[in-house]
């Protein structure tokens, strides 16, 4: 019988995870798995090997696990990236930030001229940006105006980087029919000759000019190019494992997803889990035990997600006394309490693991109520269920957390994206300084992980870590001394962390015995570089299940 | 838009309407499909997000997506004549309403809030749901005060100034098993020669004309009819909904429609009869004499 092939890489450091062996030199791989990790004289028992040195210089970790992104991050870059900061495409690309509207719109005039000269769209063909935030342009709003400034004949549409917001030019009202006197909606502000300014903001409102300026649902869902995308971006992250968190699911989604993910230069894990919508507990979990059948070694189904309220910055998020800071009114409930309870209590009965968006602190106090109830139906010891966000949460709410065996994943990046918004309008000083506890639940007790929330903030487990570690915002304010945590602790979160909220610490998050082959591929070792400097550790590519992926090929 | 906690009625209500659709082709748009919205014997078919209902009649869900179901709408089922939007437990009607208005296809008629008259008064002081229940009813154009049946007299004329408070531009329906008027939600007919029990038909329960009147007027002159509105849509008046077709002084035609407090006039359609005007309250509200007032000359 042929034995199995051994290959031994050898590395600058191996930081593990696991705490009986925290540290290596060597790792040897078998079938994709882990046969330990160790000096070389260790390994070699395992028999006739192969030694790779090629990461003789390089530091390695388990494969970072994004806990909460979607695969829409990959879909987005269909579109202009105009956003505030630097951020790298899947190509490797950095997009330079633009650091003001005219350089958005000078951004969106070169990219029309393009459309233009190469004709390949007819005139008509939308052009469609995203990431725009106008929060850092001052009080300078971003009009119709600005935008007809880029086409007057072509339906031109911004995406904001919260995803909340559109603002697009003249055309674009009109095909959606908005380009008219006496419109009253909330999200629809009008100038002072009446007419919309050209900002949507909110769902309905953004539907209307979606599918006129290329955000069509349609474009948008089961998207297999926007799945390699993706793919290709978390190889340059160190990304092994990543959420997409949620997705209906229906059987063509699962069918690609399945068919891509199961290619075998495919790089990354992908867990998808079903929204809860549109239809009743019993069928979700039902849905959700079906799908759970349709796993495989790369595509894991049949988890479930929930949401339970809306966006801090939104104002849609539902918050405790004393509610917003501007006074702003309290947000709204996305999914009442009953199903909630019946979904949670059927998922235990199932063993099916629930996910459950809360942003605001009451939103949080609803779902563990809620978790308390169903575990008195249907006692379950160890179900994972998270908190996904949960940003609000106090120390109380920790505790209740822990006592009710819940993980938290929080969302660290909203320190530096939105931070000063959190700090001035929206929660005000005292709980934007509280905002995402990672220090509090980590000496609670609460298993934690940390979040990008992709395509929302860009993908980048160490950018995650980084904000959690300096708690900095955009202008440098530090934001909650008391709640940052350590390096060592954050890179924890970004690999183990997030496994156990997934259920998958036994198989990822850790190099040892048995384990996947998943690790993130260093040039630089974030315990050495300086706390200050963790996002800019430098990565070399992923081993994933023990094939090689330099981010350079991608 | 038919809004409510859960549990406040509105599927029967939905159920009573498709009874009483009197020809009219109604498309109801429901959150989901969840607890079947429909009652079987009503269902002729079903595809999808789509029941078929006898009469010509259908039912969607949209999910989490209102705004493309109803951009859909017309292309899917040309020739509907009335949309019947039921909003989720949690949503808030008013901004629902909101959203609405921003379809030029679409005009709306008006907000209806379901509360269950024996809990909405503990359910309002729930810490979660309170202020969305508050917040439902504010939007209100017709309360329908929902199961009278299940509380004593005294608690349910409490429940009624209660509701009075939270919904000062609403107009409160105390109903049972959520029988109301077929007319009162889907609107008056000025074009058929109506009698004033004739097109009170209540399913499911209680004759319509012992709980509710309507009143029909013939006027052969012009008056000023956003006076008129104002005067019908004041809480005095008692008219929870009218429909007019009345000659303006200055010179158009227009449609008058109220529902509690809300009125819109629009031109008239063409061949309208002008100088109709049918209203309709609950029997001992509506004052004759102070619809007669508001048409008078002055």
């Amino acid at each position: 019988m042929q034995q199995a092939l051994t290959t031994i890489f050898c590395a600058r450091r191996i930081l593990t995870m696991n705490p009986s062996r925290p540290e290596a030199t060597h790792v040897a791989v078998r079938d994709g798995r882990i046969l330990g990790a160790g000096p070389l004289d260790e390994l070699a028992g395992w028999g006739p090997y192969t030694l790779d040195d090629r990461f003789a210089d390089k530091v390695l970790m388990p494969g970072f696990v994004e806990g909460h992104s979607h695969v829409s991050e990959g879909t987005f870059w269909r579109y202009l990236y105009l956003g505030r900061f630097d951020r790298m495409d899947p190509d490797g690309k950095i997009w330079p930030g633009a650091a003001s509207v005219e350089e958005v719109v000078a951004r969106l005039q070169a990219a029309d001229a393009k459309l233009g000269t190469v004709g390949r769209g007819a005139p008509g063909e939308p052009l469609s940006g995203w990431g725009l935030d106008p929060i850092y342009y001052g009080e300078r709003r971003v009009s119709r105006q600005d935008l007809d400034q880029v086409s007057t004949t072509r339906a031109v549409g911004v995406m904001h980087a919260s995803g909340h917001i559109f603002n697009v030019n003249s055309c674009a009202l009109e095909l959606a029919g908005l380009l008219r006197l006496g419109i009253n909606h909330p999200g629809v502000p009008v100038g002072d000759d009446g007419l919309p300014t050209g900002e949507l903001k909110g769902p309905d409102a953004m539907t209307l000019v979606g599918r006129h300026i290329g955000f069509d649902r349609e474009a948008l869902a089961n998207d297999e190019p926007g799945l390699r995308r993706f793919a290709r971006l978390c190889v340059r992250q160190g990304v092994t494992t990543a959420t997409d968190l949620a997705n209906l699911l229906p059987a063509d989604a699962v069918a690609m997803m399945r068919r891509v993910c199961d290619e075998p230069r495919f790089p990354v894990r992908i867990m998808s889990f079903r929204r809860f919508q549109g239809v009743t507990p019993q069928q979700a979990v039902d849905h959700a035990v079906d799908l759970r059948d349709l796993s495989t070694e790369m595509l894991r189904l049949g988890a479930i997600k929930l949401f339970v309220d809306g966006s801090i910055q939104g104002f849609s998020a539902r918050l405790r006394w004393p509610g917003y800071y501007n006074g702003a009114p309290n947000g709204l409930w996305y999914t009442p309490p009953r199903p909630i309870r019946e979904l949670y209590r059927l998922a235990l009965e199932q063993g099916i693991l629930v996910h459950s968006h809360t942003n605001g602190d009451q939103a949080t106090d609803m779902a563990l109520d809620c978790l308390e109830q169903a575990l008195l139906d249907e006692p379950a010891r160890d179900h994972r269920f998270t908190l996904q966000h949960c940003q609000l949460a106090d120390s109380a709410q920790f505790r209740r957390m822990k006592a009710l065996g819940m993980c938290v994943n929080l969302f660290p990046n909203h320190h530096f994206y939105w931070g000063d918004q959190h700090y001035a309008t929206t929660v005000g000083p005292e709980r934007a300084m509280r905002m995402n506890a990672c220090a509090t639940a980590l000496s609670v007790g609460v298993p934690m992980a940390i979040h990008s929330d992709a395509p929302v903030t860009p993908l980048g487990p160490l950018f995650t870590a980084w904000c959690a570690v300096n708690r900095r915002t955009a202008t440098g304010r530090t934001l909650g001394t008391e709640e940052r945590i350590g390096v060592a602790d954050a890179l924890r979160t970004i690999t183990l962390g997030a496994a156990y909220t997934l259920r998958l610490d036994g198989e990822i998050g850790s190099i040892e015995t048995g384990k996947r082959a998943d690790f993130a591929v260093l040039d630089d070792d974030p315990l050495e570089i300086g706390a200050e400097h963790v996002k800019d550790v430098r990565i070399w590519g992923t081993v994933q299940s023990g094939r090689v992926f330099p981010a350079g090929d991608m | 838009m038919i809004g409510g906690f859960l549990g406040a009625g509105k599927t029967t209500l939905v159920n009573h309407l498709l009874r009483g659709a009197g020809g009219l082709r109604i498309a109801v748009l429901v959150n989901d499909f969840g607890d079947l919205p429909i009652d079987r014997d009503l269902i002729v078919g079903s595809d999808g997000d789509t029941l078929e209902i006898s009469g010509g009649c259908v039912c969607c869900s949209y999910g989490s997506d209102l705004m493309e179901a109803l951009l859909e709408l017309p292309r899917r089922r040309p020739g509907i004549d009335r949309v019947l939007i039921e909003t989720s437990g949690v949503a808030l009607p008013g901004m629902v309403a909101s959203a609405v208005g921003l379809l030029e296809a679409y005009a709306l008629d008006g907000i209806v809030v379901l509360a269950d008259a024996e809990t909405v008064r503990t359910q309002a002081a729930d810490v979660y749901l309170g202020d969305t229940i508050t917040r439902q009813l504010a939007a209100a154009d017709l309360v329908i005060l929902n199961r009278c049946d299940l509380v004593a007299a005294e608690a349910r004329d409490e429940t009624v100034r209660w509701a009075e408070g939270q919904a000062p531009n609403g107009r409160i329906v105390p109903a049972e098993r959520a029988a109301v008027p077929a007319e009162l939600m889907l609107g008056l007919r000025t074009h058929v020669g109506v009698s004033a029990t004739g097109i009170l038909r209540t399913p499911g329960g209680v004759a319509a004309s012992v709980l509710y009147e309507s009143l029909e007027f013939t006027l052969d002159r012009a008056v000023d009819v956003d006076q008129v509105a104002r005067a019908l849509a004041a809480p005095e008046a008692g008219v929870l909904r009218a429909k007019g077709c009345l000659q303006d002084t200055d010179g158009r035609l227009a449609m008058l429609q109220i529902v509690g407090r809300r009125f819109e006039r629009a031109e008239a359609p063409v061949g309208a009869t002008p100088g109709t005007l049918v209203v309709l309250g609950l029997r001992g509200q509506l004052d004759r004499a102070c619809v007669e007032h508001a048409l008078e000359e002055r």
